[in-house]
């Protein structure tokens, strides 16, 4: 209150407290923040020197314009969706998972060694073997955090963090050092066996991990809204206080709720290298593991809402490449995503506060 | 002495369809106290808000020594010279009183000459007979000197009318006398002073002017002295209150919580608890009577399995449950109505329906293979809604929309809805207005007679006589007594919890 208090101080414009949201705001402030971005986006490309109306042109055709380019956005969206999903079911508890990161390249990683080291197994079993290494190379590096927060109360803020930094060079030892490809000059790994292949969508890249992103989705939602443990991961979140009382197991909950969130972001990872890549290279993941946190939030943790503004951003990750061959940076995408979050994030204020203008004066 | 500082005329506002101020008018004289007395729910708190810029007014205004105003924050109302306690202190813990106070503040220097602020402070504290050590931390402070650095905070803002909501509630009966005292003293200075309030005794004690608001409605407005306390009770419930309430004896003698020896340290690793021992038998209420901070709130949480004993035992119907998790407690029997509602009672931003099964979501008829069936617990909600006549928008619309004493309703529906053989609740009626503290009675009564053990911790000599059975005064972490209500005078309880006798309501 006391930076309300500043804000208004002496200002004709000032913040009140709505007593209540009316739905629809929920909706207009993402869609008019977008705007302001657009806007904003378009005063600096003008500055550059570009028009900014061809560049978003190219942006959206890039992204969406066809068919081709519809399906790269698709492939872009699906590691965003299931780490945006992993790291909304740890934001409904209160846990600040940012380390969706590190466990998609822990998750990449453990898929790895399954599909290196067990080349000659049959299909099915492999693709079994691979998702299961996957999911539990996520959650393994979520499991670390959430062990250290129970067990000893560290933050686990710092420590998922700190661990997006651990993964990511734990992965290139291994492509530099003993899973190097010998025949290759370049630090990546051997070819995956076919066997290790996710399904793909015939003449496109839109593998498997997709229909995982959905049913993950669904499941979700409906252990959020419809079923005990989801009443009690939302009651910790809500008042921790109140969960303690009523006998829930915090404790447990942390370390499940942190597995199944590192685990998401461990098949994303899982889904990068058996389903696009074949096999494990450096720089996997352009931050999907970050842009997954905006996700989250932009959508207000629900999952199937996670779904769409995935593919959103996949637009934007896809439609950046599309920049490049007229000259811009792809980070002008990546300045657009910090500055919808921000906006999105300023607009909240908006949905919890109303600005009232006074035109004559500012006495009381 | 009949100069209109504050009219509020024809103020409506409306939450969500609810009318919380249906056309209130009220006239406050400079340098009066003016009691605003009413039920909760009754509108006091609302027209208060709208009175400090907080809520802006559907329709009506506010003229202040004659001047039409609106408000939009309470900076605003500062400026103008009303300031406001709330009951729930803004006051930072870890800083002193001194900067408590001037916390906010525009003209004071960006260098700070500490000790001449402690020094002004200090004095202006001491002229309105505020006793309070301006460079003490608010942490150490007792809630009645939270209380008068709030008041301070007010007038060292220069601000002429003050209002104060519900301040007794948290109070000690001396704590009670002196806030009275300082006041007076204001009122003498010219300040002007609206005291929110539904405890009649108050009223009767320190208003010169009260207004009565009754269903969001302004209804009367009269001088103290041409009314009597049954008269006022009248107008403000809308009828009569029922004086006695009946009583049986159901205690028997086998015990349904017995505590022997606990300790245990409180927050700040200081023994609370020290070798308390105490029994609660089935069918009886025992009351805890005591100032509080001797040990109320760990006994609480150690009874509900938050706070580790140090030693001692714990037994919940002859079981050994020391030390044991809050959820094997839950599951002995244990029900607990806690101290803050707001902040261990409910989750603000849950439903009326997901409040209600905190406790009971796992239970076969509320979720089966762990999915919730919302269709039965919408149903059961809506019928416990109707049954504890609990006011709300709806059983899907946030608890944090109920005023006080319908989540309190909540929660007793809560905890009482498993049958438990000992329901703990501490403070159960604090900052509840009379109906509301008559449904609690009734609750608690009713419970008793079905059997249930209840530990009843509470402030009000006047409460426990009514209700307990037995009453066991706590002081510094042991329990220094037990009396049976009649045959020990009030006196005596009172000497021991440390406050003198109080008249005896109904």
């Amino acid at each position: 209150m006391y930076i309300l208090d500043k804000l208004n101080e002496g200002k004709c414009i000032r913040f009140e407290k709505r007593l209540s949201v009316p739905p629809v705001t929920y909706l207009i402030v993402p869609v008019v923040s977008v705007i302001l971005v657009l806007l904003l986006g378009g005063l600096f490309l003008a500055l550059l020197g570009y028009n900014p109306v061809e560049i978003y042109g190219i942006l959206l055709n890039g992204a969406f314009g066809n068919t081709y380019n519809f399906t790269e956005t698709i492939v872009h969206a699906i590691p965003l969706m299931l780490t945006g999903l992993g790291v909304s079911l740890a934001f409904k508890m209160g846990l600040w998972n940012i380390g969706a990161e590190g466990q998609l390249y822990f998750g990449a990683f453990m898929a790895t060694g399954v599909a290196l080291f067990f080349h000659d197994l049959p299909t099915p079993l492999m693709l079994t073997l691979v998702l299961t290494a996957g999911f539990l190379g996520g959650a393994l590096w979520g499991f670390v955090p959430a062990a250290l927060k129970v067990f000893i109360g560290v933050n686990e803020t710092l420590t998922t963090l700190l661990l997006n930094y651990v993964a990511i060079l734990w992965v290139d030892y291994f492509i530099f050092g003993p899973w190097k490809d010998p025949k290759g000059f370049l630090p990546y790994s051997k070819v995956f066996p076919q066997s290790a292949m996710l399904p793909v969508y015939p003449g496109t890249r839109i593998h498997a991990g997709l229909i995982l992103a959905i049913l993950a989705a669904i499941i979700l939602w409906i252990i959020i809204w419809k079923t005990t443990w989801g009443y009690e991961i939302r009651l910790i979140g809500e008042n921790t206080q109140v969960a303690r009382t009523a006998g829930i197991n915090i404790a447990k909950n942390m370390l499940l709720v942190m597995i199944i969130s590192g685990g998401l972001a461990g098949l994303a990872g899982m889904g990068e290298v058996c389903g696009i890549i074949g096999r494990l290279q450096h720089n996997i993941s352009p931050g999907y593991g970050y842009t997954a946190i905006i996700i989250a939030w932009l959508s207000r943790l629900n999952p199937l809402v996670i779904l769409l503004v995935a593919i959103i951003f996949g637009g934007l990750n896809n439609g950046g490449y599309a920049l490049q061959m007229v000259g811009l940076p792809e980070s002008i995408v990546t300045m657009l995503q910090g500055a919808i979050l921000l906006f999105v994030l300023g607009g909240d204020i908006l949905t919890q506060y109303r600005i009232k203008i006074h035109r004559r004066g500012c006495g009381v | 002495m009949n100069e209109l500082i504050l009219e509020m005329r024809g103020i409506t506002k409306s939450f969500f369809g609810v009318l919380a101020n249906d056309n209130v008018n009220l006239m406050v004289n400079r340098g009066e106290i003016h009691a605003l007395l009413g039920e909760n729910g009754a509108g006091k708190t609302t027209l208060m808000n709208i009175l400090t810029g907080l809520y802006k007014p559907d329709s009506g205004e506010i003229v202040i020594s004659g001047k039409k105003v609106t408000f939009a924050s309470p900076r605003d109302a500062i400026k103008s010279g009303i300031g406001m306690v709330h009951q729930n202190f803004r006051l930072v813990d870890s800083l002193t009183v001194s900067e408590n106070v001037i916390l906010g503040l525009n003209d004071i220097h960006r260098f700070l000459n500490i000790q001449e602020i402690h020094e002004a402070i200090g004095n202006f504290s001491k002229k309105y007979g505020l006793n309070i050590d301006p460079k003490a931390e608010i942490w150490q402070l007792s809630v009645g000197e939270r209380q008068r650095v709030e008041i301070l905070k007010m007038l060292y803002r220069k601000v002429g009318l003050l209002i104060l909501d519900e301040p007794t509630a948290v109070l000690t009966p001396q704590e009670v006398v002196d806030l009275f005292s300082s006041l007076r003293n204001m009122a003498q200075e010219g300040k002007t002073v609206i005291i929110i309030t539904h405890k009649l005794n108050e009223v009767m004690e320190i208003a010169d002017r009260i207004t009565v608001l009754r269903g969001g409605k302004s209804v009367a407005t009269m001088l103290k002295k041409d009314i009597t306390r049954q008269e006022l009770a009248r107008i403000m419930v809308g009828r009569e209150i029922p004086k006695v309430l009946s009583r049986r004896c159901v205690m028997s003698e086998e015990n349904v919580l017995e505590l022997t020896g606990i300790k245990a340290l409180n927050d700040r690793g200081m023994e609370a608890l020290s070798g308390l021992s105490v029994c609660v038998r089935k069918g009886e209420i025992l009351g805890i009577a005591g100032v509080a901070g001797n040990g109320q709130k760990e006994l609480v949480e150690v009874i509900a399995g938050l706070r580790p004993t140090l030693a001692g035992s714990m037994k919940i119907n002859g079981k050994n449950l020391t030390n044991c998790k809050p959820g094997d407690i839950i599951n002995a029997g244990v029900a607990i109505v806690p101290e803050d509602r707001v902040g261990m009672g409910l989750a603000q931003n849950f439903n009326v329906i997901e409040n209600l099964i905190v406790k009971t979501y796992r239970d076969s008829e509320n979720s089966r293979r762990g999915f919730l069936n919302w269709k039965h617990l919408r149903k059961n909600a809506e019928k416990i809604v109707k049954d504890f006549d609990i006011k709300t928008a709806g059983v899907f619309s946030p608890v944090k929309l109920m005023s006080g004493g319908n989540q309190q309703k909540l929660l007793f529906a809560r905890e009482t809805s498993k049958k438990p053989s000992l329901l703990v609740a501490a403070y159960p009626c604090r900052g509840l207005d009379l109906g509301a503290t008559h449904a609690v009675h009734q609750i608690l009564l009713s419970q008793k007679e079905q059997g249930t053990g209840i530990l009843l911790i509470s402030e009000d000599l006047d409460e426990l006589l009514n209700l307990a059975d037995r009453i066991a005064v706590i002081y510094e972490g042991k329990i220094t007594g037990i009396v049976v209500p009649g045959k020990a005078s009030i006196e005596q309880i009172g000497l021991m919890m440390c406050g003198g006798g109080k008249e005896c309501i109904s």
